[in-house]
């Protein structure tokens, strides 16, 4: 605030050049993604790299959908995810306001204790039971599975924002002679709306980034989308095009979530929803 | 229920504070006719089918010896005592250890200078913040198959923009001595932006008093940083470090998909050892017995942590 006109100058430049080396990585990883998906075979493996798509081509993106089960994958992903996300959303609100309004701190831990566990470690008894029961290869398998993300997620989120919805309002209701499930249905869920938003979002982003579930329990025609690419980048090989062009396909909902809902998310993560993310 | 410091993130508060202060905490909401907890039964059933009976479950197959289509057999604890002398196992350990201490340390460090950038207002600072965590929300597959092509050796781009500042072309995932920094760097790239959204949480919550006070006496932006800033927003640089250990012990996504641990077993980590041990030679008991033991880890490094955070409260 103090100083010369040139010294506040160079102070701006200086802050300026700090934003510009903090998301520049990230911005180039991504531009770079979108640059290979928009451009032709021989300008993804020239040297020098081609860096602007000239012309650009949407060859790629139909390549994508012609050769794989795309649409296939995309479906098992949205099943899988939508599904877990509103079992999740079923079991999980009741749990956080129970668990807000009654205290209960052991429950609480038990759900940190789930966000510090190694996902591989469900795996191996889940995959045992699946296969015991023959579902090993089948969505519901990988739905319930994925609760093991959600649940957690949401349980988490909804303690906070429960706590935060004032009780009073449902004493009154309570002295009124309402029942539990009422105050809950009727006063506390409309007020923590914004909770159940915040909480839906962050659970569907880390359900659908999920890869290592869809790996170990994913049949071939079951599997979610991340797992769908990276066996084509492993078993078919395919061009550098198609591969960013699916890349880009399969991460686009969880980045335009993330740009539409910026806000919710980052009250999410910081009200505590990142302890299971 | 409102105390001055709310720090929503504050993880002891909530895991064990919290049953305490209800006891003898105001309002005495705690009704028990009221059986908040049937709330919680859909949840709770959940919890114990597809969370607490794979971890006992785990347990009891670690004293197995486990073939996938034969039986099973009791063999006490020589699944423990073979991961002990397995060099392998060992190597793994130390490797991501390692693997962890960068994917700490670097994060937090550019996370709290990240925070401190984006904690003040400048045009479209909203746009670059959105910017800035995308790689964190980004499905880390998509991302890591674009790191493999950038990457490579010959045609990757990486390796062109080295050479445009004059630095020789890198073997990156292709070396094993470069192997673990370049997935570090991965790391770092996704992960910064979640310390600086724990940080920036905190600084939110700054008084601005002191700072008031110490321009008047003088202090430069370096001194209000180190002597002001950092010591209050300290219990929240603690959480962010001790969410990362915890993920960095846990790395899986940019790992297999890049390495699958090479070149040989060089990026190796424990997880990644995990998954060969369970899925892909199917011993099934061994890799029980190494699930409890990486937990036991994880969970001893948090505490470690937890009681690091505690004392530094203490000290504030």
């Amino acid at each position: 605030m103090r100083g010369r006109p040139l010294q506040r100058l160079a102070a701006k430049a200086g802050f300026g050049l700090s934003v510009l080396a903090l998301v520049s990585p990230a911005i180039l990883v991504f531009l770079w993604m979108l640059s290979l998906s928009l451009k032709n075979d021989a300008d993804n493996t020239a040297f020098p790299p081609v860096f602007i798509p000239d012309p650009p081509t949407l060859d790629n993106f139909r390549d994508v959908f012609a050769r794989n089960n795309f649409l296939l994958y995309l479906w098992n992903s949205i099943l899988v995810t939508g599904g877990a996300v509103l079992v999740g959303l079923i079991v999980g609100v009741p749990a956080g306001y129970g668990i807000a309004r009654a205290k209960s701190a052991k429950f609480a831990f038990l759900i940190l204790i789930a966000r510090i566990t190694p996902a591989l470690s469900y795996l191996i008894p889940l995959f045992l039971v699946f296969q015991l029961i023959g579902l090993n290869g089948t969505i519901t398998a990988l739905l319930v599975t994925h609760l093991v993300i959600t649940v957690p997620i949401i349980v988490w989120v909804m303690i906070g924002y429960f706590e935060n919805v004032p009780m009073e309002l449902e004493d009154a209701a309570l002295v009124d002679g309402a029942s539990p499930w009422q105050g809950f249905l009727h006063i506390a869920l409309p007020l923590a709306k914004p909770g159940i938003i915040v909480g839906a979002i962050l659970s569907f982003i880390f359900s659908w980034n999920n890869f290592i579930f869809s790996v170990v329990l994913g049949g071939k025609t079951t599997r979610t989308l991340p797992s769908a690419i990276y066996n084509v980048l492993t078993f078919e090989q395919i061009s550098w095009g198609p591969l960013a062009a699916a890349a880009l396909l399969v991460t686009l909902p969880v980045l335009l979530l993330t740009v539409v809902a910026q806000r919710q998310i980052v009250a999410g993560l910081s009200a505590g929803g990142l302890k299971d993310g | 229920m409102s105390s001055t410091q709310p720090a929503p993130l504050d993880l002891p508060t909530i895991g064990q504070g919290a049953g305490r202060s209800t006891l003898a905490g105001p309002g005495k909401r705690y009704d028990f006719s009221r059986k908040y907890w049937l709330f919680a039964v859909p949840a709770v059933v959940t919890i114990l089918a597809v969370i607490v009976f794979p971890w006992l479950f785990t347990l009891y197959m670690s004293t197995q010896d486990w073939k996938i289509g034969g039986g099973a057999a009791f063999i006490g604890l020589s699944n423990y005592v073979i991961l002990f002398q397995d060099e392998r196992f060992l190597e793994a350990v130390g490797r991501t250890f390692w693997f962890t201490a960068l994917a700490v340390i670097i994060p937090v460090i550019l996370g709290v200078a990240a925070a401190v950038v984006f904690h003040r207002e400048f045009p479209l600072r909203g746009l670059l913040r959105t910017v800035f965590t995308m790689p964190m929300m980004a499905t880390p597959v998509a991302v890591a198959l674009v790191w493999t092509m950038m990457f490579h050796p010959q045609l990757g781009v990486l390796n062109y923009l080295l050479s445009l500042v004059g630095i020789p072309p890198q073997s990156w995932v292709y070396d094993p001595s470069t192997v673990i920094p370049t997935l570090v760097m991965i790391e770092v790239w996704q992960w910064t932006p979640l310390v600086m959204l724990i940080v920036l949480g905190g600084l939110a919550s700054l008084p601005k008093e002191p700072y008031e006070s110490a321009i008047i006496d003088g202090a430069n932006s370096w001194h209000l940083f180190r002597h002001i800033t950092l010591p209050l927003v300290w219990p929240y640089v603690m959480i962010a470090i001790m969410l990362r250990t915890i993920d960095a012990l846990k790395v899986f996504d940019n790992i297999f998909v890049i390495t699958q641990g090479g070149p040989g077993t060089a990026s190796e980590t424990i997880n990644i050892f995990l998954y060969l041990q369970a899925f892909q030679f199917y011993k099934l008991g061994y890799a029980s017995a190494l699930v409890v033991v990486f937990f036991i880890i994880i969970v001893l490094l948090s505490l470690l942590l937890l009681h690091a955070r505690q004392r530094s409260k203490w000290n504030a």
